[in-house]
C-alpha cells in the first residue's frame, strides 16, 4: 500500500479517540502545500504526502491546552522536535498520538526559486507541479521544467541521519535505509573566516530582517510565545527600534536559547521571507553542544538534555583543568 | 494631457542614475533569494521582473521612525528639578521609488486616508508622502498569489504612482500618472512614445487577463460583522496561522503602530514602529486585558480591518491592494482570500445549545 494510503487508514483508525490530527494538505498553488487539521472523517481525504511537505507540523503541539488529544503526522526530523518537547515535559505523551512517516527529503522552495531564476522564470508562476522518477517537473510561464530531486532538496536533508520517524505510535510506509553523515562543512568554510569577514556577513544579512518573528513563530522549541523577551517592555531587553543591533541581538538571544534544544529541523530559515540564513545561528551552537556534551538534540526520549540538568563534572569539559 | 514617452531597455539604469542625482532613488535589488528595496548607487544592479519580497513601505512609513528626541536637564541648583528638552525630527528625504509595482504604490492610497484625511493630518506621514514620488512598473505576468483585480485593482492600475511604466519590446512605455510625475520625464533619454500606447494597452488587458475571473468582495464587510462573534469560523480559518507577522509587516496597506520611549540615562527618543495585529502586545491593555487574546480573535482583526471595518469608515475602499505577499510569504500558506470568501459563503455557525 502506498505511503499515504497507510497513513490514511492509521488515521482513520486512530481519529475517534483524538481531537483532531495535523498533517500537510494542498495549499494555495501547486508548490505549496499547508498544514490540515483533521476532525472528522471527511477531512482525511485532503491529506497529501510528497516531498513538497516541509513544515514541522510539531510546532503546533504546544499551542494547544494540555486538555486535547492530538495526533501529528512527522517526519524524521520532525519527530525529533517531538522528542524535544517530551523530554523538556513541554507536551504530555498520553494526549499526543504521533504517526510517523519515512522520509527522503523534502525541496527547499527557496532552491527551487534559483534554479528557476537562472532560467529567467519566476516560481510565484509555476502552474503545475510533480515528483516523478527523481525529478520536480513544473509548467512555468508555458515551459516544461524538470529539476533534479537532488539539486533541490534541503541542505538539511543531505546531512540527514533521522530519515524515519524516531519516535511514533503508528508508522506507515518501509524505512527509509542508510544515512548520511554530518561533518558539518557548512560551518567549518565559515568559520574558516575571520571574526570581521563573519560579523560583516551578519550586518548583512540582518539588514534585510523585518522584525516579523516569523523564525521565532515557526520555530517548534520556541514556546515562551506571549512573553518573548523582543517585545517585553518589563524587562525591557531589546529597544523596539528596528536598528541592526537590535535585529542581531534578537538573533542570538534566540539561538542561545535554543542551544543543546534545537533539532536543525530549520523551520527559522524557511519561515523568514528575506531568506536569512538562520539556520548558520543554530548549528554553531549545535555543533558546541555535541562537542561539549557529546548530545544530539531530539534523538533519545529518555535522556535529560544537558543545559536543563546539572552535574558536577562533564564528561566532556575539564573544567579543573583550565 | 498624459504625456506618452519611450525609454529604450539599454537605457533604463541611465535613466535611474539620472534621477539619483538630486535625490534619493531607491531600486529593488536581489540578497540571498529576497529582493527587497535600496538606495540606488553607482554599482547597483536593480531586478524588475519580479516582484520585490518587502513592498517599498518604509519609504514613506518607516519599520521604525524617531519621532522626537529627547534630553533631561538636572538644574545645578535644585538637582531635584529636572527639565525636559524635545527636539523634533520631521527629516524627510527627497526620494524617488523606481521599479515598484502597482499594488506597492496603490497601498498608500490606504494610508493616505488614515494618516492625511480631512480632520487629522500625521505631518510625519505627510512630509515623507510629499518628498516620495513612485515611478512603477507595470506588471506583465502576475503571481499565484496575486488578486489586486478582486480588490479594484489591476496589474496596471495607475493610482498611487506617478509614473506608470509598460515593459514592451525593446523598451517601455512611460507615463505620467500626476503632475509631478510629469516633471521626471524630462530627460533626454526619453523619445516620443504615442506610436506605443496600444501596444503598452494590450499588455494591461492581457496581464489582467492572466489573472483569471474576478471575484467580487462586495458583500464581505457585511458578512463579516455577521461572523464577529462566530469564534468557532474563526478558531478554524486561523488553526495554521503561527501568530508571526510575515503577513503584515510584508503588507504595503498595513498601518498600525506603536509608540515607545527608548530612554538611555538622560537621553532617549520617542520611536514610531510597525505595528502587527498578529502579536500579543497589540491593543494589550495596561490593566493586562487584552480585547483579542488569542490567534483566532488577531487574524479576525487583520481580515475585518482589511475587508469590513475600513471599507465601513472610507467609503467601501478596501485595505488592501491585493499584492498576494501576505500568502506568498506565510510560512503556514495561510490564505486570506479563502478566509474572505468563506465568510461570504458559509453561514454563521449556530451556537449550541446550553
Amino acid at each position: 500500500m502506498p505511503v499515504l494510503e497507510e497513513l490514511k487508514a492509521q488515521i482513520a483508525r486512530r481519529l475517534p479517540e483524538l481531537d483532531m490530527v495535523i498533517g500537510w494538505g494542498h495549499g494555495y498553488d501547486c508548490l505549496h502545500r499547508t498544514p490540515v487539521f483533521i476532525e472528522n472523517a471527511a477531512d482525511i481525504e485532503k491529506l497529501v504526502f510528497d516531498p513538497l511537505c516541509v513544515h514541522n507540523l510539531s510546532t503546533y503541539l504546544t499551542r494547544y491546552g494540555s486538555g486535547k488529544k492530538i495526533g501529528v503526522v512527522v517526519k524524521g526530523c520532525d519527530s525529533r522536535s517531538v522528542v524535544e518537547l517530551l523530554q523538556e515535559k513541554l507536551i504530555n505523551r498520553d494526549n499526543i498520538v504521533v504517526f510517523g512517516l519515512p522520509c527522503e527529503g523534502v525541496a527547499d522552495l527557496g532552491k527551487v526559486k534559483r534554479a528557476l531564476q537562472e532560467q529567467n522564470l519566476d516560481m510565484g508562476r509555476v502552474k503545475s507541479a510533480t515528483v516523478e522518477g527523481g525529478k520536480l517537473i513544473l509548467a512555468v510561464s508555458g515551459k516544461e521544467v524538470a529539476l533534479a530531486l537532488n539539486d533541490v532538496l534541503a541542505d538539511k536533508c543531505g546531512r540527514c541521519r533521522y530519515h524515519n520517524a524516531v519516535i511514533h505510535d503508528e508508522f506507515a510506509g518501509t524505512p527509509v535505509e542508510g544515512q548520511a553523515q554530518d561533518a558539518y562543512e557548512d560551518l567549518a568554510a565559515f568559520e574558516n573566516q575571520t571574526l570581521e569577514e563573519r560579523m560583516e556577513f551578519w550586518r548583512g544579512q540582518m539588514e534585510r530582517c523585518v522584525r516579523c518573528y516569523a523564525c521565532r513563530n515557526a520555530c517548534p522549541m520556541c514556546v515562551c510565545r506571549d512573553h518573548c523577551i523582543a517585545q517585553s517592555r518589563d524587562p525591557n531587553w531589546v529597544s523596539q527600534g528596528d536598528g541592526l543591533e537590535e535585529k542581531f541581538f534578537f538573533q542570538m538571544i534566540h539561538a542561545m536559547h535554543l542551544a543543546g534544544r534545537c533539532t536543525e529541523c530549520g523551520e527559522c530559515e524557511r519561515a523568514c521571507p528575506v531568506d536569512i540564513p538562520l539556520l548558520l545561528l543554530k548549528r554553531k551552537l549545535g555543533k558546541e553542544i555535541q562537542e561539549l556534551f557529546d548530545y544530539r538534540a531530539g534523538t533519545e526520549p529518555e535522556v535529560k538534555p544537558p543545559l536543563l540538568a546539572f552535574k558536577v563534572e562533564e564528561d566532556n569539559i575539564n573544567e579543573r583543568g583550565w | 494631457m498624459m504625456a506618452a514617452k519611450f525609454l529604450p531597455a539599454d537605457k533604463l539604469n541611465e535613466w535611474i542614475a539620472e534621477l539619483a542625482e538630486s535625490r534619493r532613488v531607491l531600486v529593488p535589488v536581489t540578497e540571498q533569494n529576497a529582493v527587497v528595496f535600496r538606495p540606488y548607487a553607482k554599482d547597483t544592479e536593480p531586478v524588475f521582473g519580479r516582484q520585490a519580497n518587502v513592498p517599498p513601505k518604509a519609504s514613506i512609513f518607516p519599520a521604525s521612525e524617531r519621532l522626537m528626541a529627547f534630553t533631561y536637564v538636572k538644574n545645578p541648583e535644585d538637582l531635584g528639578q529636572v527639565a525636559v528638552e524635545v527636539q523634533e525630527t520631521i527629516e524627510p528625504e527627497p526620494t524617488v521609488v523606481f521599479g515598484a509595482r502597482p499594488c506597492d504604490a496603490r497601498g498608500f492610497t490606504v494610508f493616505d486616508r488614515v494618516y492625511d484625511g480631512k480632520k487629522v493630518q500625521d505631518p510625519y506621514y505627510k512630509a515623507r508622502r510629499e518628498s516620495t514620488l513612485f515611478v512603477t512598473m507595470a506588471c506583465d505576468d502576475p503571481e499565484n498569489a496575486c488578486f489586486c483585480h478582486w480588490v479594484g485593482s489591476s496589474p496596471s492600475d495607475p493610482e498611487g504612482s506617478d509614473v506608470l511604466l509598460t515593459p514592451l519590446e525593446g523598451g517601455f512605455l512611460v507615463e505620467d500618472v500626476s503632475k509631478r510625475g510629469k516633471e521626471l520625464l524630462s530627460s533626454k533619454l526619453l523619445s516620443d512614445g504615442s506610436k506605443k500606447v496600444k501596444e503598452a494597452r494590450a499588455a494591461h488587458a492581457a496581464a489582467l487577463a492572466a489573472l483569471g475571473e474576478a471575484w467580487s468582495p462586495a458583500e464581505a464587510p457585511a458578512k463579516l460583522i455577521e461572523k464577529f462573534d462566530d469564534m468557532g469560523f474563526w478558531e478554524q480559518v486561523s488553526a495554521k496561522c503561527i501568530s508571526c507577522g510575515a503577513c503584515t509587516y510584508l503588507c504595503p496597506t498595513c498601518y498600525c503602530f506603536n509608540v515607545t520611549d527608548e530612554r538611555k540615562g538622560m537621553r532617549g527618543e520617542r520611536i514610531r514602529t510597525w505595528d502587527n495585529c498578529m502579536s500579543f502586545q497589540f491593543t494589550l491593555e495596561a490593566s493586562g486585558h487584552n480585547p483579542r487574546p488569542t490567534k483566532a480573535h488577531r487574524l479576525k482583526n487583520r481580515v475585518g480591518h482589511k475587508f469590513s471595518y475600513y471599507p465601513d469608515i472610507h467609503g467601501g475602499a478596501i485595505a488592501c491592494c491585493g499584492c498576494g505577499r501576505c500568502i506568498k510569504f506565510c510560512p503556514a500558506s495561510v490564505d486570506i482570500r479563502e478566509i474572505v470568501r468563506l465568510s461570504v459563503e458559509r453561514p454563521v455557525s449556530k451556537p449550541e445549545k446550553q
